[in-house]
C-alpha cells in the first residue's frame, strides 16, 4: 500500500494538508473500498477452512452411506437419527450428562452466590488474599490432578459414583463462578440493600430478594458457561466414572469406535449432532440475551 | 471449550479492595467483632469446604504421592522414595518426548496457531463487511462451543487418509497423505488451533473494538501502510490482551487431553503423546501411579508458573 496521496509519513499533517485536495479524499474512499473487499476475501478464504468439518458432520448425519469425506448425499434421509435416538445410545447418556452437569452447575451457582456475597459487600483484610487465591485456581491446569483425585476417590470410595463426580465438577468450577458472580455483584449499588437492611431484612434475605433478581444476565452467565464446560467435559467423567450405565454422552461417544465392527459414521454424526445441540442453543440464547456480538469474554469485561 | 474467558484485564483494579481497608475506631469488643466476622463469613464455608476438600486435597495429595512408589494393584503398602520418581523421569526416553511434544503441541497451536490467527481474523474484521463478519464469527465460534470430543471426530475424519483434507488435496492436485501417520503431532495441533482460535479472536475483537478510531486515522492520513499501522500502533496498544490471551491459551493447551486422546490416543507409537497422556499411560495402563502422579505434578507446577505469571499481569492495574 503506497503512501501517494499524503504527505510524508510520520509527520503530524497540518490543518492545512488534512483537506488539501479533493482527488486525496477519493483516493483514500477507494483504497478503503477496496481494503474491505481484501478483508471480507480473507475472512471468507479462513471461513472456508473451518466450515468444512462442520460440513461433514451435517451432511453426513443425512446420510447413511457417509464416510469420513465432505460429500453431499444421494438423498437426504433421517435413518441416522432414527437409528441412535434409542433410551441404550442416546437417552439415558444424555440423562447422565443432565443429571452431572444440572447438579454440578446447581451446587457450583449456589456456592458461588453465596461466597460471592459477603466478599462483594463486606470488608475484610482476607478479601484480597482470597480473590488472588482464587484467580490463581481458576488457571490452574486440572488435568494435571486427575490422577490424585482417581487415587483418592478410590481411598475414600467415591469413585464411579455421581454424587462424587458432581462434587469435583463443581470444584473444579467453582474458582471461575466465584470470581465472576463477584464481579457481576460488585455492580450491583450497596444502597438499594441497605434500605432492605433498614427495614429489617436480612443479608440472606437481601441476597435472594434483592441483589441476585438485579444481576439477573449474571447469575445467567454463570450458569451457562458452567453447564457448558461441564457438558463438553471428557476427561472427569472418564477418570471417575466406571459403569457405562453411569457414563454422559462424552464418554459414550466413544462406543460408537469400540467393539462393534466397523464404524458407522453417519449415526456418529448424527449422535454428535444431538450432543452438541443443547451447548450452542444455550450459547446462542446467552448471546440474545447480552446482547449482539456477545462473547462470554466480553461478559466477563462489562 | 475448554478455555476460560479472560476477566478483563482492568476487573481487578476496580474489584479487589486495597490492603487499606479503614477499620473501626474503637471496636465494640473482641468476641462481639468475632462472632460477626463468622456470621459473615459463613456463607463462604460452602465454597471453601468444596475447594478444600475437592481442589486443595487432591493437589496436597498429588504432593505427596508423587515421592511415593504407589500402584494401581496388588499392593498393600506404598512407601517414601524421595525423588526418584524424579530422577527416573529426566532419565526416561518417553517422558523427554512428552516434554518436546508438549512444546511442540503448545508453540504450534497456541502460540503460533491460536494467538496469529485469532488477531488476524479479528483485524481482518474491522474492515469487512458486516456479513461476512458475522458468517465468518459464527463459524469459528460454533468450532469453540462444540463439545471437545465432538471436534476431536470431526477433525479425525477430517485428516484421516480417507478424508477431507486429502479430498481437497487431491482435488488441487496436491501431494496427499496419510496425515494421522506421518505428522500426528501437526494434526492434533491443527485440530486445537480449529478448537481454540475462536477465543482469541474474541479477545483481540474486543481490545481492537477499545483502540480510538482517531488514532489509527490520524496513522493512516500520515501515510503509515497497514503493516506499518500494525507494528508501531495497533500492536503496542494491545499488549496487554496479548499477554492475557497468550497466557490463557498456553494454559489450556497444556492441559488438552480428550482432544489428542480421540484424535490418535498418542500415536502412533507415541508420536503425538503430549504430557497428560503421558502421565495417563504411566499411572492406568502401566499402573504406576506414583510416577504419573510425579508427571502430573511437573505439569501442575509448570502451570501454576504460568499462572502467576498471569496473575502479575492482570495486578499491574492495581
Amino acid at each position: 500500500m503506497s503512501a501517494n496521496t499524503v504527505k510524508s509519513p510520520g509527520r503530524q499533517p497540518s490543518p492545512s494538508a488534512r483537506g488539501d485536495s479533493g482527488s486525496s479524499n477519493r483516493s483514500l474512499r477507494s483504497r478503503r473500498t477496496s481494503r474491505r473487499l481484501a478483508a471480507d476475501a480473507g475472512l471468507l478464504v479462513v471461513a472456508a477452512a473451518f466450515v468444512l468439518p462442520l460440513a461433514w458432520v451435517i451432511l453426513s448425519s443425512l446420510d447413511t452411506k457417509a464416510d469420513l469425506k465432505v460429500k453431499v448425499p444421494d438423498g437426504i434421509t433421517l435413518d441416522n437419527y432414527d437409528a441412535v435416538l434409542t433410551p441404550e445410545i442416546t437417552f439415558t447418556p444424555l440423562l447422565n450428562s443432565l443429571l452431572l452437569c444440572g447438579g454440578g452447575t446447581l451446587l457450583t451457582v449456589v456456592c458461588a452466590a453465596l461466597a460471592a456475597y459477603p466478599l462483594s459487600r463486606f470488608k475484610s483484610r482476607l478479601n484480597r488474599p482470597f480473590m488472588l487465591t482464587i484467580l490463581f485456581a481458576t488457571s490452574l491446569p486440572i488435568t494435571a490432578i486427575m490422577v490424585p483425585v482417581y487415587a483418592l476417590f478410590v481411598q475414600v470410595d467415591l469413585i464411579d459414583t455421581m454424587q462424587g463426580t458432581i462434587f469435583f465438577f463443581a470444584a473444579s468450577q467453582l474458582p471461575f463462578a466465584i470470581w465472576l458472580m463477584k464481579n457481576f455483584m460488585d455492580g450491583v449499588p450497596k444502597e438499594l440493600e441497605e434500605a432492605a437492611w433498614t427495614d429489617g431484612a436480612s443479608s440472606f434475605q437481601s441476597l435472594l430478594r434483592i441483589v441476585l433478581p438485579l444481576m439477573g444476565p449474571g447469575v445467567a452467565v454463570v450458569t451457562v458457561f458452567s453447564f457448558v464446560m461441564m457438558w463438553g467435559n471428557f476427561f472427569v467423567p472418564f477418570m471417575l466414572l466406571l459403569t457405562p450405565e453411569q457414563m454422559p454422552a462424552s464418554v459414550s461417544i466413544n462406543d460408537f469406535f469400540g467393539n462393534k465392527g466397523t464404524v458407522v459414521y453417519g449415526q456418529l454424526a448424527a449422535f454428535s449432532i444431538i450432543y452438541s445441540t443443547p451447548v450452542i442453543l444455550l450459547y446462542v440464547l446467552i448471546s440474545r440475551k447480552l446482547g449482539g456480538g456477545f462473547a462470554l469474554g466480553g461478559a466477563v469485561k462489562g | 471449550m475448554t478455555t476460560a474467558p479472560p476477566a478483563g484485564p482492568g476487573d481487578i483494579a476496580k474489584t479487589v479492595p486495597g490492603p487499606g481497608v479503614p477499620r473501626p475506631s474503637r471496636p465494640p469488643s473482641r468476641s462481639k467483632l468475632t462472632g460477626r466476622a463468622l456470621s459473615r463469613a459463613l456463607p463462604v464455608s460452602p465454597a471453601v469446604i468444596l475447594l478444600l476438600l475437592f481442589l486443595a486435597g487432591p493437589i496436597g495429595y498429588c504432593a505427596y504421592i508423587a515421592f511415593t512408589d504407589l500402584q494401581l494393584t496388588g499392593q498393600a503398602e506404598s512407601s517414601f522414595v524421595g525423588f526418584d520418581n524424579f530422577r527416573k523421569a529426566f532419565g526416561d526416553e518417553a517422558f523427554l518426548n512428552a516434554v518436546w511434544l508438549t512444546l511442540v503441541f503448545t508453540v504450534v497451536s497456541s502460540l503460533i496457531g491460536q494467538n496469529t490467527i485469532g488477531l488476524a481474523l479479528a483485524s481482518l474484521m474491522q474492515r469487512a463487511s458486516k456479513p461476512v463478519r458475522t458468517l465468518t464469527g459464527a463459524i469459528v465460534i460454533t468450532a469453540w462451543v462444540l463439545p471437545e470430543v465432538v471436534a476431536a471426530f470431526l477433525l479425525y475424519a477430517f485428516f484421516r487418509r480417507e478424508g477431507t483434507l486429502n479430498t481437497v488435496l487431491d482435488f488441487l492436485h496436491l501431494p496427499s497423505q496419510n496425515w494421522m501417520y506421518t505428522l500426528p503431532i501437526l494434526a492434533v495441533s491443527f485440530a486445537n488451533v480449529w478448537r481454540g482460535t475462536a477465543f482469541s479472536m474474541l479477545v483481540y475483537s474486543a481490545a481492537l473494538n477499545e483502540i480510538p478510531k482517531e488514532i489509527t486515522e490520524a496513522a493512516e492520513v500520515d501515510g503509515a501502510g497497514g503493516w506499518r499501522r500494525m507494528w508501531h500502533i495497533t500492536l503496542p496498544m494491545i499488549r496487554r490482551s496479548i499477554g492475557t490471551n497468550l497466557m490463557l491459551n498456553t494454559l489450556q493447551t497444556l492441559s488438552v487431553f480428550g482432544l489428542i486422546w480421540v484424535m490418535t490416543r498418542g500415536g502412533p507409537g507415541n508420536r503425538s503423546q503430549t504430557l497428560p497422556l503421558f502421565m495417563y499411560e504411566q499411572a492406568f495402563q502401566k499402573s504406576m501411579i506414583g510416577y504419573g502422579t510425579a508427571v502430573a505434578l511437573l505439569l501442575l507446577v509448570v502451570g501454576s508458573l504460568f499462572s502467576l505469571v498471569y496473575m502479575r499481569l492482570l495486578r499491574t492495574e492495581v
